[in-house]
């Protein structure tokens, strides 16, 4: 067993709100991140729940009882720190072994744990060092160790990845989720880094200045964004975003194009609306049902493939081709739009007019 | 990623960043350095070196006119007056040293006991008006002692702790809390927080946490404090000579203080009782040196 459940989770320091009514339900088992640029509260999330913040508000329930007031010790988590917190003075064994000493283990037992954990993270051969003579890499294995040398309710990851160069960041990503299948227990998971969250997660919580903003599996986090600010979070390159409102048959764009009007949408005439587009949904190549004229504003590209950057009226639309691509800045492009993959979002409340009609 | 205390006291090269300072003579030190240097060593050591040789000179070579700085003979007399009496007991001087290093060590005790948890209370939890209370624990730093010496005598005189060593020590160890917590609070800011956050997600209280993982790497900075806090309580004289009377009770300062005047002043005396009042505090800074510096510059660098 091991389900976290967060309800209305309330903290401020001083005059910012960090956290302003956070409802998570964490499934047992469940690979579940939390997402969101930085300043979000994502960490105080995640300290809240481990019971390192006194809430202002709310209540955390573990396994179906309130742990609201519950010491950390009491609340059987492990917790892996963004900068790992290791103990300097501390061996990488005696840093593994500290979750068992405090639980009173015997020192045969402690010794066959960390064995088993340092292994499976393959760091048996730096046991004997301290934090300092470990690389960035090195250290983080041994934090995870630390907390996955007992089996607790949940873990709690503050960004694990965020330290470690690109290579290794990709390295573990594949090993942090061949490690949560293996041992099925509840991961929960804070990151600002998309892929990570897009790759790793089963459930995916978007949570922006404090407030949960969706949540979802990765797929319909990215393809039914719930509102404009998502949309434009989740994706890279980003959504491109046009103002527009729906006239009779038509979307009728802020900067003078017109498309036909997709069949889904239930928004009425003359309403101020913002229609989102992926850059995989739009073309430069002749695709799709509809089409919108610009210039080439600039083209970058990626290795496998170039985002072509194209200016409608003042509005910049990305638009993802091959790599073969070529022009000059300046040249008049025509953008094919595939409508039935586009948003719509109400350009006031920024939610999503998208769901009602699919 | 955060510096280890470890790595930030170690004994390795100093990570000083400031550049080179800017020679007048090329390599090494100009001769001007060395000048300047030398005038203000001697400036800054004579006294020093003066009292040094009057407490190993004969009586009349310390009254000899002109002064003798060199080929006098050499006595350890005054040495042996300052702990042997006249009668051939102990000397008052004796006591005194021994009252001294009581109320010294004792008040440096309790106000690092007393002063170092109070720091990182106030470092690591959410205690109301932290700003407020902080100050007021400074400003009791503000007034010189002089200025509050007569209210506590007063004071001290109706609850009977006048010309008593518990008297002094509590007086010390109230003017070394306040000290004690801004010097310590600094050390505890630059130890994460998060050490004490993973030592409670292991299964520690929030006071185990504290003991086993930050205490270990706050040493040096408590060495450092309780340095500073020694040296106060060992130098101080105002409340010593103001709240204290008797020889069983009188500290050190006072009780050197109370040889000259009188008809006769014995100068011998008094540098030979000056220098055995100033080994104790050399000694000991020299033992805890390293702490002190890595205490010092540790709680002035920012990570």
């Amino acid at each position: 067993m091991g389900t976290v459940a967060a309800h209305g989770l309330c903290k401020s320091f001083g005059k910012v709100q960090a956290l302003d009514g956070v409802t998570l339900d964490v499934p047992d088992g469940s690979f579940f991140v939390v997402l969101g640029p930085s300043g979000a509260g994502k960490t105080t999330t995640l300290r809240a729940i481990a019971g390192l913040e006194k809430l202002d508000a709310g209540s955390v329930h573990l396994d179906g009882r309130d742990a609201t007031g519950d010491a950390p010790a009491d609340r059987d988590l492990a917790m892996v720190f963004q900068n790992y917190a290791l103990y300097p003075r501390h061996t990488a064994y005696e840093n593994i072994a500290s979750p068992l000493r405090a639980r009173r283990c015997s020192s045969s037992e402690i010794a066959a744990a960390v064995e088993r954990m340092s292994r499976l993270l393959h760091i048996d051969r730096l046991l004997q060092r301290r934090p300092a003579q470990l690389s960035g890499g090195e250290m983080q294995r041994v934090a995870l160790a630390r907390a996955l040398v007992r089996s607790p309710r949940a873990f709690l990851m503050d960004e694990p990845l965020t330290n470690l160069d690109l290579k290794l960041r990709v390295e573990m990503r594949t090993e942090l989720t061949r490690i949560h299948r293996s041992l099925g227990a509840t991961f929960v998971y804070v990151t600002n880094d998309q892929v990570e969250a897009l790759s790793m997660a089963d459930q995916v919580a978007v949570l922006k200045e404090g407030k949960v903003q969706q949540v979802g599996t990765p797929t319909e986090v990215y393809e039914r964004p719930a509102n404009q600010w998502v949309a434009g979070f989740v994706g890279s390159p980003p959504i491109s975003l046009l103002a527009c409102h729906a006239e009779g048959d038509r979307l009728v764009g802020a900067q003078g194009w017109t498309l036909p009007r997709p069949r889904w949408t239930t928004a009425e005439d003359g309403r101020a609306l913002l229609l989102g587009v992926r850059a995989e949904d739009l073309s430069v190549e002749q695709r799709g049902n509809a089409s919108l004229s610009g210039q080439l504003y600039g083209l970058e590209p990626l290795g496998d493939r170039t985002v072509v950057d194209v200016q409608v009226g003042s509005e910049i639309l990305k638009v993802k081709a091959r790599p073969t691509v070529t022009g000059t800045p300046g040249e008049r492009v025509q953008v094919t739009v595939d409508l039935d993959r586009a948003h719509l979002f109400d350009a006031d409340t920024g939610l999503s007019l998208s769901e009602a009609g699919r | 990623m955060a510096v280890s205390v470890d790595e930030a006291v170690s004994t390795g090269p100093a990570r000083d960043r400031t550049p080179p300072a800017r020679r007048l003579g090329g390599r090494g030190r100009s001769a001007l350095e060395v000048a300047l240097l030398t005038v203000l060593a001697v400036v800054m050591l004579f006294p020093v070196l003066w009292m040094i040789e009057t407490s190993i000179k004969e009586n009349r070579d310390v009254y000899a006119v002109p002064a003798q700085f060199f080929g006098f003979t050499v006595t350890m007399d005054h040495f042996k007056d300052v702990f042997v009496g006249p009668d051939g007991g102990r000397s008052a001087l004796s006591v005194a040293f021994l009252n001294s290093a009581v109320v010294a060590g004792v008040s440096t005790v309790l106000a690092t006991v007393l002063g170092v948890p109070a720091a990182w209370a106030y470092s690591r939890l959410a205690v109301k008006a932290r700003k407020d209370q902080l100050f007021f624990i400074l400003s009791t730093r503000f007034m010189p002692p002089v200025v509050v010496v007569i209210p506590i005598f007063l004071m001290y005189r109706q609850v009977g702790l006048i010309d008593s060593k518990l008297g002094l020590i509590l007086i010390y160890t109230a003017f070394n809390v306040p000290f004690t917590i801004w010097m310590m609070k600094g050390f505890v800011d630059e130890v994460p927080a998060e050490y004490e956050d993973a030592a409670m997600l292991d299964g520690y209280t929030r006071l185990q946490a504290f003991w086993r993982f930050t205490l270990p790497l706050l040493v040096p900075g408590i060495a450092a404090t309780a340095v500073f806090a020694l040296i106060f309580s060992w130098n101080e004289f105002v409340f010593a000579i103001f709240l204290t009377s008797s020889d069983s009770v009188r500290t050190a300062p006072p009780a050197i203080a109370g040889l000259i005047g009188g008809t006769t002043t014995d100068w011998g005396l008094v540098a030979a009782a000056s220098v055995v009042f100033a080994l104790p505090v050399l000694v000991f800074a020299y033992l805890v040196r390293k702490h002190l510096v890595a205490g010092v510059t540790l709680g002035a660098v920012r990570r």
